[in-house]
């Protein structure tokens, strides 16, 4: 039986985090993400779980002891946000590259500057290149979920790279929500005992780690990486299906939210998908065919799946809470529109970036979007495909 | 059992191997394979590089002259890099994950750019975390491997190609950091000086000092660089010979708090003879260029003197 809660998505990060009960964390406390190692220092000094947690003095310290100790032959976390995972970009890449499978909770907040505490992914959206797996998560139940299945993705043999788990900093961090757990026994289950094949604390097999690569072998160490993270694709669906069975919790690439019979779609990443969900019951009610799809999956980017599931639609509006800031449009948008494209799917679309720094999104202005794209389907035409919502500016 | 480089050289194989790519006449590699030997034979070891030369030149894929097992990541991580190595093994060990009966020890090397200077902040944060660990310092004074540019360490007026020796500004204008002084403020269990000297028993005992004493333990060792320093390969250990004698680099140590210096000379040769045989020095030695000399003395002497204060002070009989 699965246990009934309610917990903030940090807590729930937390929660995951203590029955996967990894042998070290690394962590430095930064908004909105500082909860997740407040919670588990707790559980760490009242001896609910066996890891050692290294208090670090930067995040930059963090990533490069989650390294250390996942070559060491360890199970390694950490959490953090915008200008932490800023910090740690350098290490971000030596994380993938060294094809460590270590699981990060990133709780999305706006980059500085100026400094924002709030939401955006413009954090996410600045690693998007470095090969770490990304996974969105609507709500605090699906951050949970997401990190359940993190390291049985991550540490697959045809896999081993990093994992984030993202989900919105305050928006669903912070909010307390219903959500099911998943019993302790089970989590230790399915997550099961890390097993790496090369480690430094091997006593049997010594190993160097981190060379200098000339030209001779960085190439191929790249296309290595590349490779994995096609392959990724395919551990990441069976994980899911495996999960599913044991929870009853479906999860694809993407969530199809009434898209049967959609003409208008919005496509968008994390709890933004919430609002949205109910813009669309709302409109179908009034008999508009409405539809959204949510990427659950970002790194690696299903673009053939999801320009078949766009395929049928009349006008499609991507949705980025980062601007890519390079005049034609945001992250998501490019990724989808170049999807379609390959695929040989041509359906007008258009971005919106919103919520940047927290600015809130109502169901106003996703209906807005819907409106929008009623116009589009009408006129048949897409005057600017790159708009925002929800800012002030001068008309 | 008193020192005897020959047997220590004999029982203990080089655990650096030969085949790496350093220069002739640099003073990293002879810490680097003493640092190790002070390990028993019968311990592990992962031994961490910051980015420098002496990762650069001994780890070229898919060749590496370590014989434990080693770790790279990053320039100004190699203290945050081995304590994330060290939380692991606790862990591990704690768990009953690991094999019984087998220690493992850890070691960072870096130079001064990836300690004095872009890694203070790692080495500072895995210090104070008290990892079981012991970071090494081979301090060449200035970042080497990008081709000889200043840094923290480089000491007062030295002609660098970020402090170049110019006709308005004589070299590098500001002090050495006394890193082993910040290492000392931090209240390790051992912080040491040491150089590789003719019989390398001072690099030897410290090593093995901070290598079997529990928490962190810090050693900076001086390693001269003939392309920066600018001393015919071959003089390496007269270099090395020179900066004790004139008290440039003391030998010390700094016990749970309480300082030794390990050698007083017994007649501290004037700086003029550590400078002279180096090309980074040579403008001191211009006519109208004495004052430089002067003041490089009065700070070898202040600094010097302040030692025997901390090694007097910390020693007092109540």
């Amino acid at each position: 039986m699965s246990i009934r809660e309610r917990l903030s998505g940090n807590e729930a990060a937390a929660t995951a985090m203590r029955q996967i009960n990894p042998d070290v964390v690394a962590a430095f406390p930064i908004t909105p993400s500082t909860e997740i190692p407040q919670y588990f220092s707790t559980f760490v000094s009242n001896g609910t779980v066996d890891t050692e947690f290294v208090a670090v003095e930067s995040e930059h310290s963090a990533m490069s002891a989650c390294i250390g100790a996942e070559a060491a032959g360890a199970r390694a976390m950490t959490a953090t946000s915008a200008n932490g995972l800023s910090l740690m970009w350098e290490m971000i890449y030596i994380a993938s590259s060294m094809r460590l499978p270590i699981v990060m909770s990133l709780v999305n907040r706006a980059v500085s500057g100026p400094l924002n505490i709030h939401n955006d992914h413009s954090d996410a959206m600045g690693v998007r290149d470095a090969g770490w797996i990304m996974l969105f998560s609507e709500n605090n139940q699906e951050a949970y979920d997401n990190l359940i299945m993190a390291h049985r993705i991550a540490e697959n043999k045809d896999v081993l790279l990093p994992l984030m788990v993202c989900q919105d900093g305050f928006i669903t961090s912070h909010s307390i929500e219903n959500i099911e757990l998943i019993e302790d026994e089970k989590v230790k289950e399915f997550v099961g005992k890390y097993k790496p094949e090369h480690y430094l604390l091997n006593d049997k097999e010594k190993i160097a780690m981190g060379p200098l690569d000339v030209q001779t072998y960085l190439f191929e160490h790249k296309y290595q990486q590349a490779n994995a993270m096609r392959n990724a694709k395919k551990v990441i669906a069976e994980v899911s299906e495996e999960f599913e069975k044991m929870t009853g919790r479906k999860y694809s690439f993407f969530e199809e939210y009434k898209m049967e019979d959609a003409e208008i779609v919005i496509v968008c990443m994390n709890s933004t998908a919430g609002t949205t969900k109910y813009v669309v019951d709302s409109l179908r009610e009034k008999g508009v065919k409405a539809g959204l799809l949510k990427v659950r999956m970002f790194r690696p980017f299903p673009a053939e799946e999801i320009a078949k599931a766009l395929s049928k639609a009349k006008a499609v509006a991507v949705l980025d809470k980062s601007d890519s800031v390079n005049g034609v449009g945001g992250a998501l948008y490019t990724d989808v529109t170049s999807a379609m494209y390959v695929n040989g799917v041509n359906v007008p679309m258009v971005n919106y970036i919103y919520g940047i720094g927290g600015r809130d999104t109502t169901s106003y202005d996703i209906e807005g979007v819907y409106n929008d794209l009623m116009e589009i389907v009408k006129s048949g035409k897409v005057d600017n495909p790159y708009r925002y919502f929800g800012v002030r500016r001068e008309k | 059992m008193a020192y005897n480089v020959k047997e220590i050289v004999a029982e203990k194989p080089s655990r650096f191997k030969a085949g790496h790519r350093m220069c002739a006449g640099c003073g990293a590699p002879p810490v680097a394979r003493m640092v190790l030997r002070a390990l028993k034979p019968e311990d592990n070891a992962v031994i961490c590089t910051a980015t420098g030369c002496m990762e650069v030149s001994t780890f070229i894929y898919p060749y590496s002259s370590w014989s434990d097992s080693f770790i790279h990541t990053a320039f100004e991580c190699a203290g945050a890099t081995l304590s994330g190595v060290e939380a692991a093994y606790k862990s591990l060990k704690n768990q009953g994950k690991l094999p019984d009966g087998k220690e493992t020890k850890f070691i960072a090397f870096g130079g001064d750019g990836g300690t004095y200077d872009i890694g203070i902040q790692s080495l500072s944060g895995a210090m104070e975390r008290g990892h079981d660990m012991v970071y090494v310092c081979y301090d060449n004074g200035a970042y080497m491997n990008t081709g000889i540019q200043r840094s923290s360490a480089t000491p007062h007026f030295a002609d660098t190609t970020t402090s170049p020796a110019g006709t308005k500004i004589p070299g590098k204008m500001q002090k050495r950091k006394d890193l082993t002084e910040v290492m000392a403020s931090h209240h390790l269990p051992y912080v040491a000086q040491s150089i590789a000297t003719a019989n390398f028993k001072d690099l030897y005992e410290k090593s093995e000092k901070a290598i079997y004493t529990k928490g962190a333990c810090f050693l900076n060792v001086l390693a001269p660089c003939p392309r920066g320093w600018g001393y015919p390969t071959e003089d390496l250990m007269q270099i090395n010979k020179l900066a004790v004698e004139t008290c440039y680099w003391p030998l010390y140590e700094v016990e749970n708090g309480k300082y030794k210096v390990n050698y007083k000379p017994a007649k501290k040769l004037p700086i003029e003879e550590f400078l002279k045989p180096q090309r980074r020095f040579k403008h001191l030695f211009k006519p109208g260029n004495e004052w430089m000399i002067e003041e490089f003395q009065k700070e070898v002497d202040e600094r010097w003197e302040m030692l025997l204060k901390l090694e007097e002070a910390t020693n007092r009989e109540e």
